[in-house]
């Protein structure tokens, strides 16, 4: 007996499906480098030599149990441990091949290429929208229809602008915590940055929020290199690219995510991530 | 609740070597069945299947509770994918004992001749890669899971021989074509049984060093020459 060709659809190999692979198709390259970074609150030493590379336009993730030089890591990006008095950073930061820890560099540069993402969301006591526009005004000199436009943009890019677009006048601390949070997004790549670094920022925020961020993260990658401490090893699972286990300031291992969470060279990372300590 | 988790992977493990035991046993049986040709203990086979297919759908389903609930990472997560695989596995050498079984039941009793020699040797041979393999999970051992993995083709050669032998004696005997065809058969089931055994011992490999090595046994062969302890 014959069948009656199939007439209901091409067949799947005309349709593109052979067309995919699993494999990563490109090597990205290092949008940062640390050398034999060493950091210091006054006489402790919180990070041993850490040798890092985080590359462009991907998600990296920095994990590791509470005290083990995280944050204190990705601080050291934009400087912002300067803030602080007794706080000493030496070795090298290269972002793109320049060492940002030299004297010479323009702090405010520098923070507007990489722009940084706390914990807790922390809008300005200001409306929405001058909370988005108040870096822009730092940085350039526009008109108020360009602001507008910049401030409008920020907002669609962080995945806001819909639910906030009717009310840019209202205190940005009147947004939920969630919002809040994208709000700091917004404020941060308004002015453009290259790398944004991301420390525990989906922590004090609800599971819907969270979700929010993380999609957004996704999105965000393919305009900046992304570096993010997280606690929620699911998330650096889900979101991230790389992942690089800390303990006791040093980095135990740094591999691709998939091979970390699947196949971990180091006991204390696998004992780490399978929850057998920390 | 990494406590449970650990809990809910030592139970899985009880599970599965637990279905490693009645698989192990039905194979034993329907190889013994066409040795001693007793339908009885064929008959035995084929209705205790039911039990291996309940057993591999409750284990699946524990699986899926535990990836659900606890979303395990690195070597929990290995372990139980493996766990997967092999319950699988396990499943379907049931279902090949089933098979060689209802051979037994249909093979007359057995003439001892050269195919005959060579069914026993095959059914030894794969009956201890199903218990090496199954130690290799026991043990997590993974130097045994290898040497598994390279006797395959000791199998896969017997099998072919035994098809030459076939053509020959059809051709010598035309009228007990289906007497052969039955033991040739048989043969293909035990063929078929050192397969699934090999991928257990791969699935073992990989849940113990995160290795998949399927589509590379011929490396394991290689290595293996001249340092075998298989029994």
């Amino acid at each position: 007996m014959n069948f009656p060709p199939d007439k209901t659809r091409e067949p799947l190999r005309e349709q593109g499906a052979l067309d995919t692979s699993l494999r990563p198709e490109f090597e990205p390259k290092p949008k940062i480098k640390t050398r034999n970074l060493k950091f210091f609150y006054g006489s402790h030493q919180a990070l041993f030599d850490n040798n890092l590379e985080i590359a462009t336009s991907q998600v990296t993730a920095i994990i590791g149990p509470s005290g083990c030089g995280k944050s204190t890591h990705i601080r050291v990006y934009n400087r912002i441990f300067e803030l602080y008095r007794d706080q000493k950073a030496s070795g090298e930061v290269l972002l793109d091949g320049q060492n940002i820890l030299a004297p010479q560099v323009d702090i405010i540069e520098l923070r507007r290429k990489v722009g940084m993402i706390f914990q807790k969301p922390t809008p300005f006591p200001m409306s929405v929208y001058d909370n988005v526009a108040y870096g822009l005004r730092l940085h350039y000199k526009l008109s108020r229809s360009e602001m507008s436009e910049r401030v409008e943009k920020a907002l669609v890019s962080a995945a806001l602008w819909d639910e906030v677009k009717d009310k840019l006048d209202q205190p940005g601390i009147a947004l939920s915590g969630g919002q809040q949070q994208r709000l700091c997004i917004a404020r941060a790549i308004a002015v453009e940055p290259e790398v944004l670094l991301m420390d525990e920022p989906t922590s004090a925020i609800d599971p819907v929020a969270t979700a929010k961020i993380e999609e957004l993260v996704e999105v965000l990658k393919s305009r900046y290199t992304i570096a993010i401490v997280t606690h929620n090893m699911q998330q650096a699972a889900r979101i991230s690219d790389f992942t690089a286990f800390f303990y006791e300031g040093t980095i135990v291992e740094f591999g691709p995510t998939r091979q970390i969470f699947t196949n971990p060279k180091s006991k204390q990372t696998e004992d780490y991530i399978t929850g057998r300590f920390g | 609740m990494i406590r449970i988790l650990q809990k809910e992977i030592e139970k899985l493990k009880k599970h599965i070597l637990a279905l490693g035991a009645v698989v192990e046993e039905r194979v034993q049986m329907a190889v013994q069945s066409i040795e001693d040709n007793d339908p009885e203990l064929a008959r035995a086979v084929i209705r205790g299947d039911i039990e291996i297919d309940h057993m591999e759908v409750d284990l699946e389903e524990e699986c899926l509770k535990v990836l659900a609930l606890y979303q395990p990472v690195a070597t929990d997560l290995r372990f139980i994918i493996a766990v997967l695989k092999i319950n699988n596995d396990l499943e379907r050498l049931g279902d090949l004992a089933v098979n060689i079984a209802d051979r037994a039941i249909c093979i007359p009793a057995m003439v001892t001749n050269d195919m005959i020699t060579d069914i026993t040797s095959m059914a030894n041979k794969a009956q201890v890669m199903l218990r090496n393999s199954l130690d290799a999970l026991v043990n997590m051992d993974a130097g045994l899971a290898r040497e598994v993995c390279a006797r395959d083709d000791e199998v896969d050669e017997i099998h072919a021989r035994l098809f030459t032998k076939f053509e020959t004696a059809v051709r010598r005997q035309p009228d007990r074509l289906q007497y052969y065809t039955h033991l040739m058969g048989v043969s293909r089931n035990l063929e078929r049984i050192a397969d699934h055994t090999t991928n257990i011992a791969e699935d073992v490999i990989y849940m113990i060093s995160g290795e998949i090595v399927r589509h590379r046994t011929s490396e394991f062969r290689e290595k293996d020459k001249g340092h075998s302890h298989i029994k």
